[in-house]
Parts: C-alpha cells; sequence; structure tokens
C-alpha cells in the first residue's frame, strides 16, 4: 500500500486518482499507524513552506516520516513535498527541514537570468543524468514534465539525478538512499509522470 | 526551457460540450469526457473547462464531469465559469481541478482574487477576461461578452496580476471565431503590462496562426482554442509536431 500523507497542505485528489489509475493500492491519510503499515509514503505538498513543515509538526508527522525513512522505506516528495526533504529553506525566512537530503531550498528569483519569469511554470524536458536509477526504468529520452514552483533545490549535486533548464539548471529529482524527491508533478505531467509513478510503485 | 502550451477549451453547458461564435449561436460538439480523452492523447498541454451553464442542476452535472476527467486525465485542468466565492474554488478544486479561471466573479467582488491567491497560492488563480476595442481602448467586458464594463483591460490584468493572479487567459472578442489569427496587438499590449504567462485566446483559424503568436511574439506563452480542436479542422499531435519543426519548444 502506498500512504499518500494528508496534512492539510493542497489537493491530493489527482495524485491518489494517478496512483490508483495505475492499479496501485493507495490511502491518503495522516494516521500514523497507517504511514508505517504502508510499504512506501508520498509526501505531497503545495503553498509556503514555513506553514507545511508547521502543519507536519503539529500533525506529529515529522518524526514518523524520519523514522520511516531510515528504516529505508521508499519515500517521495513531490514539489513542495520535495524541498521539505532538505536541511534548510530560505522561503519567507529560514525554516529547518527534514533533513533527509542534504541541501537547501532558495528563491528562484536570486538565480535566473533576466527575463525569465517566476514561478517556472509549464513544462520541461527532464535531462535524466542517472540513467540507470530504477526511478527512470519506463522514463524516456524525450519525456517532459509539468513544474509549478517559485523556490528550488540548491547545494545538492551529489543527490541529484535529474535536472531541467530553465536559465539554470533546476534540480528536477534527487535521491538519497530511499528518499526521492521531484520538483515537477508527475501525477500532472501525462504519461511521462505516471511511468515514473509505476517505477516509484516498483522500488 | 519550458514549452509553449497549445490548450483546448470545453465549454460546457448541462453535461455537454457547445462552442459559440463570437459567444452567439452556440452548437453542441460532443461528450466532454470523451473529448478530454482524445485531447490528451493527442498531445494537449492542459484543458480547460468553462461551465456555461447557469442552473444548479447544470452545476452538479458539471462537477461530475471534472471528477471523472480528473480521475483518468494527468495533465493540468483550469476550471472556469460561474466562480464568484472561494466556495467555488473549493468546489472544483475538490473535483480534481488544479486552477481556477475567474472573470465576472472579479469583477463583481474585487477581493475574490487577493482570498484565493492567499488561500490556494497564485499559481491556481487564472484571470480571464473577455476584451473588445471601444473608443481605441482594450475595454474590459463581463457577464460573457455581453456586458462593457468601462474598465480599461490592460490596467485591471496589472492590477489583477498585483493582487495574486499567477497567469492571465486574455480573450479577444474581436477576433474570437473570425479565424483570421489571434488578437496580437492586444496581446503585444498586455505582454508589456505583465509578467505571468500569458494564454491567448481567440482568433486561431490555422496552424500557421500559432506559429506566427509563438514565433513573432515570444512572451506569449500559450494559445487557447475550441472549435478549431473540435471540429477536428486543426490536429493537436499535429500541429505541435509542425511547430516543433518550425523552431518553437514543444512537448511532443
Amino acid at each position: 500500500m502506498i500512504a499518500i500523507i494528508d496534512y492539510g497542505v493542497g489537493n491530493l485528489f489527482s495524485l491518489a486518482s494517478s496512483l490508483r489509475f495505475l492499479g496501485l493500492e493507495t490511502e491518503v491519510t495522516g494516521d500514523k499507524a497507517r504511514l508505517e503499515a504502508a510499504d512506501r509514503i508520498i509526501l505531497p505538498g503545495v503553498g509556503a513552506f514555513g506553514d507545511a513543515a508547521a502543519k507536519l509538526r503539529e500533525a506529529g508527522l515529522t518524526e514518523v516520516i524520519r523514522a520511516q525513512a531510515a528504516r529505508g522505506k521508499p519515500l517521495l516528495g513531490i514539489c513542495l513535498g520535495m524541498q521539505l526533504l532538505f536541511d534548510v529553506s530560505y522561503e519567507y525566512g529560514e525554516h529547518p527541514g527534514l533533513g533527509l537530503v542534504p541541501g537547501q531550498v532558495k528563491p528562484l528569483s536570486e538565480a535566473l537570468p533576466q527575463g525569465l519569469k517566476v514561478p517556472h511554470i509549464g513544462w520541461n524536458r527532464l535531462d535524466i543524468q542517472k540513467k540507470g536509477d530504477p526511478l527512470f526504468r519506463y522514463s524516456r529520452e524525450d519525456d517532459y514534465f509539468y513544474y509549478v514552483h517559485s523556490y528550488y533545490a540548491a547545494d545538492c549535486e551529489a543527490s541529484t539525478l535529474a535536472a531541467s533548464e530553465y536559465g539554470i539548471p533546476v534540480t528536477g529529482v534527487v535521491r538519497s538512499g530511499s528518499v526521492i524527491g521531484a520538483q515537477f508533478h508527475p501525477e500532472k505531467s501525462g504519461d511521462a509522470g505516471l511511468r515514473l509513478l509505476r517505477a516509484f510503485g516498483e522500488m | 526551457m519550458i514549452t509553449k502550451r497549445i490548450i483546448p477549451c470545453l465549454d460546457v453547458r448541462d453535461g455537454r460540450v457547445v462552442k459559440g461564435v463570437n459567444f452567439e449561436g452556440i452548437q453542441d460538439v460532443a461528450g466532454p469526457v470523451e473529448m478530454a480523452r482524445f485531447y490528451n492523447e493527442s498531445g494537449a498541454d492542459e484543458l480547460v473547462f468553462y461551465d456555461i451553464t447557469a442552473s444548479a442542476e447544470g452545476r452538479g452535472l458539471f462537477t461530475d464531469v471534472l471528477r471523472q476527467v480528473a480521475s483518468e486525465i494527468f495533465i493540468p485542468l483550469t476550471v472556469g465559469g460561474g466562480i464568484r466565492t472561494l466556495d467555488d474554488f473549493d468546489r472544483v478544486l475538490k473535483c480534481g481541478a488544479d486552477k481556477v479561471s475567474v472573470n465576472s466573479g472579479a469583477i463583481s467582488n474585487p477581493s475574490l482574487i487577493p482570498a484565493a491567491a492567499k488561500r490556494y497560492g497564485d499559481q491556481c488563480v487564472v484571470l480571464s477576461m473577455d476584451i473588445r476595442r471601444v473608443d481605441g481602448q482594450f475595454r474590459l467586458f463581463a457577464r460573457g461578452g455581453r456586458e462593457d464594463t468601462g474598465i480599461d483591460a490592460l490596467d485591471w490584468a496589472e492590477q489583477g496580476v498585483r493582487n495574486g493572479a499567477g497567469e492571465i487567459v486574455a480573450n479577444s472578442i474581436d477576433t474570437d471565431g473570425v479565424k483570421q489569427g489571434f488578437d496580437l496587438e492586444l496581446l503585444d499590449a498586455l505582454a508589456a503590462r505583465v509578467d505571468v504567462p500569458i494564454i491567448a485566446s481567440g482568433g486561431a483559424g490555422k496552424k500557421e496562426d500559432f506559429a506566427e503568436l509563438f514565433l513573432k511574439h515570444p512572451k506569449v506563452d500559450a494559445g487557447l482554442a475550441a472549435s478549431i480542436f473540435h471540429r477536428r479542422e486543426v490536429d493537436i499531435r499535429e500541429l505541435k509536431r509542425w511547430l516543433r519543426d518550425q523552431g518553437v519548444n514543444m512537448r511532443i
């Protein structure tokens, strides 16, 4: 069973639907025991980092996520959920993350060349650097993914598996052990996204 | 780099897709779920659904359609039509919409955009505008293009973005349904005023119209059309391949 963590952030309809569409048993839950029982966990998220981190803490889920990751259970963070995996974010202040992947989250506006719009919104080609990773088992050379974000993961070169070009190489996928993060929305990336989720479901 | 987007728009009334010419003479085309499936397979980058029903019963049919589309089609879905309150946002987001497009609702309720942007994020709020030239001015129209608000559309766009709209749909009533190309003059004027993604709507008649839009007006991010796609006059898959050959960055 794949547990999608429900902590009051964002819209989980498409994510749950896409996993069910793939025939993967899926549960949307904020219950610790269910997260412990799950084979895999997905940490979604939209909105501001500070609010989301606070909600995870208030729901008492921070330690459960860390404990499950430490056991080697596959954990996939999506969009803001990916950013929460890092050590720290500088979105409106300085906020500690889960510290499961080394790196920090910084504003795109300070990194992009002039003339590029923020947020980085739309379909972008994913340049896969670690092609052998099982997460990309079903991926293709010309796969595009749907991004919507204003902050990006930096100083995480060692764990970066893939990136997309937007004036700078924007971190697309990271992995540290069984902890995976995707900046884009696989559940909104058509067939390419479904193939990535299918691979996650087999990890 | 991010690609330009091709977006078919489905106007839905009582659970069926309809498309007007100059907003009048509405014709029934097909079932929205089948059409959404077809467009997804053709490579559409996003789908826009406008609910043009007035009745509560029709509204219920619309959310059923939306839920069904969102449970099997996994590309961004934008929903508009009759969005006047945060409860309306909530209603369509729960059915699987990713973005919500506001038009007349933002005119009658000026706090709608800021309140929605605060609750759901700028990326969720699309400001859709029906625009027609009046006395040499780009004028904002309300109620499906029937009512001149007297508001300058470019000022309105700028204000909307300041209030948190993350994207602008500019629908030119002057070019809508005429199939002589997008309203490039309007789009350029708009691009000079706002820095969020701009979606061009109204006037596409052939694939060359999209090439002109994207190659000569690089600040426009997406092209939206309805009847030329619904009637298969332009096939999205062929259009995107052809545009890529012309040098436009496309997701194939």
